[in-house]
């Protein structure tokens, strides 16, 4: 029976048929056509109109946001100056595979010179190029398939547009060759609770149509599996689907020892979702995007508004409300508009709002008054906290404001190596996990060909968490988790084991993190952590900690 | 025989996403032969390649030519259609 390995997101199991997705196909060779001008133009009218029909019905069946993107496309398929940039080549002999693939090149290097948001149409006008080459060559569009039945998805890895049109009716799991636990793929994977397993190499070998299970919480693929491991894959999918609606139990270990589980919200829209998966509160709500499509920072009145809706959702629990973060890498023109060469070391987060102290207490203001207005447990806190001395300006800032419990993000390696003297100055500590590893490991988290440093199981940032928590344990002020690392089930065990009180992720992964807890008791959480703490890289960690896991 | 107009764009995301394509619906569906055109660049408003070329933010200046049918009354319309903001908060 072989079984391939990979990282597994989540604790899912599926079972099915594998459907692999196409590769783009080759390049079109310049050659000459052995048709004229005429029939070659036809063809490429008829191939054209097939592709933005489809494209069009597409963007009917996903509506939203996907629609429009999808229309747009059917647009540019059908476009005016791109079809004379066509014709130009097809009155030169070319043939239309070929004409196709020169003019959509063409536009597509006009659209990347311009760079910004045209910079990412590029993408967009490569897609619809190669679906209208694969229908003059008479072959299926390239993207996901549609083999009309529930299979197993089997990719290189997957693009953001793919993953918008994932009929979560038809894919049962996820399957990448390519791709680590933060890759874009993982995250969507988490936030919409499908079954998946990354950066399976030997993946490669699977076949159309092949049997497989994928178990994530193991991290295995298996290929062919005999009716024995059919059934009991069906068991545990079964009996997981049940936990999924038993009613929610508040995040515990299984002596007791509480865990709340908190969740992760960037806007007052998904809170009733987060209340319903049950989440006892928010860890982490984002504030940028009252902030992100606006020329000028919105008033008072307009964020004590946006902050209220949120508050009410969560009556007498704890919402911590976190500061603008933003920086060079999410410009705004009016918080920081000077061209940085390293945005992630820049002007950023606390800093920013420090250089322009008018945006942070407007901020203030309109979170005390939200504040006044509900029964929520408002605790703030600051992004990107570099040294002591912020932390205390921040704390101190924030109460003068009238907010009671304020703290600061660890994310740096310098404030969580510093961790004992910061707790004695504010009240709480939040770890984010995917900023800290990005620092800790010198690895830009966005760029994909240091993806494999972005592992907050390497054993530095493990050591980093446990400097804080320990501070925690010692002022017994509360640490919580708010990034990735939370919403990793065996990792979140291995968080409490450090001495992390809180752990805050997106809503969809707190019911895996809930089940998860209720297996270990705290000793055992800690046994698991030091486990994982003596390992010496990100892989031996993981491992080690579900070797510990099956000991306890 | 043409008209023109001139026109200052007040979609906070310019021509760009959504509102180019709305706009680009709009001009093909105007019957008219319509030209968009910031500084020195002039494109085909029915061209969606073309109108997001321009790169077109909020507050730009764009000229509008429209040629054949009833050039005022496309004119009209796509005014209008640029200086509303066609963007939903999301």
């Amino acid at each position: 029976m072989p079984e391939l390995s990979g990282i597994g997101v989540g604790r899912g199991i599926a079972a099915g048929p594998v459907a692999r997705m196409s590769a783009p196909p080759p390049a079109p060779a310049d050659e000459a056509s052995a048709l004229s001008a005429d029939a070659e133009t036809q063809r490429v009218q008829v191939a054209v109109a097939e592709v933005a029909a489809e494209l069009e019905a597409r963007g009917r069946t996903a509506g939203g946001m996907a629609r429009d993107v999808l229309e747009a496309q059917a647009m540019m398929a059908q476009d005016p100056n791109l079809y004379d940039a066509v014709a130009t080549r097809l009155k030169a002999g070319k043939t239309g595979e070929y004409a196709v693939h020169e003019a959509f090149a063409e536009f597509r290097a006009t659209l990347e010179a311009l760079g910004g948001y045209l910079g990412e149409r590029a993408s967009d006008l490569s897609d619809v190029s190669q679906r209208v080459i694969a229908s003059l060559r008479g072959l299926p569009a390239p993207g996901i398939p549609d083999p009309g039945h529930p299979f197993i998805l089997v990719a290189e890895d997957l693009a953001p547009a793919d993953t918008a049109l994932l009929n979560l009716d038809q894919v049962l799991a996820l399957v990448t060759i390519q791709g680590g636990p933060t890759s874009h793929t993982a995250i969507l994977a988490r936030e919409k609770s499908i079954t998946a397993i990354v950066g399976v190499a030997e993946a490669e070998s699977l076949l159309e149509g092949q049997q497989v299970i994928v178990d994530a919480g193991a991290g295995a693929v298996i290929a062919d599996p005999t009716q024995e491991q059919l059934d009991e894959a069906e068991a545990r999918r079964a009996a997981r689907a049940a936990e999924a609606v038993a009613p929610v139990t508040p995040g515990a270990l299984a002596d007791g020892t509480a865990v709340p589980l908190l969740a992760n919200l960037g806007s007052a829209k998904s809170s009733a979702k987060a209340v319903a998966l049950g989440a006892e509160g928010v860890g982490l709500f984002r504030t940028e995007f009252l902030f992100l499509s606006a020329d000028e920072a919105p008033s008072v009145e307009e964020q004590r508004e946006a902050y209220q809706s949120v508050l009410e959702a969560f009556p007498g629990q704890k919402v911590v409300v976190r500061a603008l973060d933003a920086g060079a890498d999410k410009p705004l023109s009016f918080l920081n508009d000077a061209p940085e060469e390293n945005p992630a070391l820049g002007l950023r987060g606390l800093r920013a709002l420090m250089a322009n102290e008018q945006i942070l207490t407007d901020q203030l203001t309109a979170l005390a008054q939200a504040q006044e207005n509900t029964d929520a447990d408002v605790w703030v806190m600051a992004p990107m906290v570099s040294t002591v001395e912020e932390a205390e300006a921040f704390t101190a800032l924030a109460k003068e404001h009238g907010l009671q419990t304020a703290g600061v993000m660890v994310e740096v390696p310098s404030i969580a190596l510093m961790a004992d003297e910061l707790l004695t100055r504010t009240d709480f500590a939040s770890i984010g996990t995917n900023d800290l590893t990005q620092y800790t490991m010198a690895a830009d988290r966005l760029l994909g060909s240091v993806a494999s440093l972005q592992d907050p199981w390497h054993p530095a940032v493990l050591r980093l968490i446990r400097e804080v928590g320990a501070a925690g344990i010692a002022s017994k002020k509360p640490v919580g988790v708010c990034g990735e690392a939370a919403a990793d089930p065996l990792l979140a065990v291995v968080l409490v084991g450090l001495g992390v009180n809180t752990l805050s992720m997106s809503p969809a992964a707190l019911a895996d993190v809930r089940a998860e807890l209720k297996l270990h008791t705290l000793e055992e959480a800690r046994s698991i952590a030091a486990a994982a703490l003596a390992a010496a890289t990100a892989a031996q960690a993981r491992e080690a900690a579900q070797t510990a896991v099956q000991k306890s | 025989m043409s008209s023109t107009r001139t026109v200052t764009v007040a979609s906070s995301q310019g021509l760009h996403a959504r509102p180019a394509k709305l706009f680009v619906e709009a001009a093909q569906a105007s019957g008219a032969q319509v030209t968009i055109a910031k500084g020195e660049k002039s494109v085909n408003a029915a061209s969606i390649l073309g109108v997001l070329s321009l790169g077109v933010e909020k507050n730009d200046q764009v000229v509008l030519t429209a040629e054949g049918g009833n050039e005022e009354q496309t004119l009209e319309s796509l005014e209008q259609f640029l200086t509303t903001d066609h963007d939903e908060a999301s």
